[in-house]
């Protein structure tokens, strides 16, 4: 309760406008920032959630299950080192 | 789960709680400067995005460090994000600064002043980083030569601030030397907190950078390990490490 009744009162005169402006800056950059990360988690959740239907969609065929058993355990991914980036990129 | 993700909770919590005691302290503890009254608190926002964004350019220039040596394009990606977030920190303390000149000496920009002109020169000196990865289509080729140009760039912001400081014609203030500066207490802790929680900003940002992207990577590993290569769209040329 001091601090508050001690705090120096906001002088919002013209100085007012240019600090606001300078911390309005700050915040909406942070904002915008975050906009574009959620856009981004959106765009990996919906190809997580296509690659899940792929996945389902192919049934119980017995060399997916093996394939799925062994992504899931993590063997597959250890074993079969995934492409270089040249090929990620369709370059290779 | 990313090795990246490992602590982003708290540290995001931390950032909010620093950040909103540092504008308490800004805006209801820090006394008015008696120079330059209300305008002196674009202060606390200006100088540690300045601070940190250079800070950043060294952590990049670091970590280019670490892959030119081990060639781990983990190194190159912490590098490459380290940069990309410096140079947004660098936007706003550009800016903010702008503003504060406006306010403060009547123009939105002073060109004889070196401290000013200094760092725009490191922010063009960066924004060229991501140009630069954009013109090399060969992803090796692309992480080598971004990580020289990171180690070299980081090389020049400690030389740039010596001879800025060197120089005796600046209209800049100097209130934060070895010394001990000439802020007084009550100002130089509403700094510290300030400056700590703009760092704590760009380490959680930078968190969630290599998070998201590690996870984007994951998912297609994981597309290509279960439907094969072909069900995995080729990605576009792109200045990100890949």
């Amino acid at each position: 309760m001091t601090v508050w009744a001690t705090a120096p009162a906001l002088p919002l005169h013209s100085a007012g406008k240019y600090v606001a402006a300078a911390y309005i800056v700050f915040v909406v950059l942070i904002l915008v920032y975050v906009a574009i990360m959620a856009i981004r988690l959106r765009r990996t959740e919906q190809d997580l959630a296509e690659l899940q239907a792929e996945v389902a969609a192919r049934g119980p065929d017995p060399g997916a299950e093996e394939n799925h058993d062994e992504v899931a355990s993590g063997r597959l991914a250890r074993a079969r080192p995934v492409a270089t980036p040249d090929a990620e990129r369709g370059r290779a | 789960m990313t090795p990246y993700s490992r602590g982003l909770r708290g540290l995001t919590t931390a950032t909010a709680a620093t950040l909103a005691a540092g504008l308490a302290l800004v805006f209801f503890y820090a006394p008015l400067d008696a120079d330059q009254g209300f305008i002196q608190k674009i202060f606390y926002v200006h100088v540690p995005l300045a601070i940190v964004s250079l800070c950043g350019f060294v952590l990049g220039g670091l970590f280019a460090a670490g892959h030119l040596r081990t060639r781990d394009p983990k190194w190159d990606m912490r590098s490459y994000v380290a940069i990309h977030m410096s140079l947004i920190f660098a936007v706003g303390g550009l800016i903010t600064g702008s503003i504060w000149a406006r306010a403060s000496w009547g123009h939105w920009w002073e060109w004889s002043d070196p401290t000013l002109v200094s760092y725009l020169i490191v922010f063009l000196l960066f924004a060229t980083y991501q140009p630069l990865r954009f013109s090399i289509e060969d992803p090796e080729r692309q992480a080598r030569y971004a990580s020289v140009f990171a180690v070299v760039g980081a090389a020049f912001v400690p030389m740039n601030f010596i001879a800025v400081r060197l120089s005796q014609g600046f209209v800049h203030p100097r209130v934060l030397t070895l010394s001990g500066g000439r802020l007084p207490g009550a100002m130089q802790l509403t700094f510290a907190v300030s400056l700590i929680a703009i760092a704590l900003l760009f380490t959680t940002l930078w968190k969630y950078e290599l998070t998201a992207k590690s996870t984007r990577m994951q998912v297609r590993r994981l597309r290509r390990v279960a439907l094969g290569d072909d069900a995995v769209r080729p990605l576009g040329r792109s200045a990100a490490p890949s």
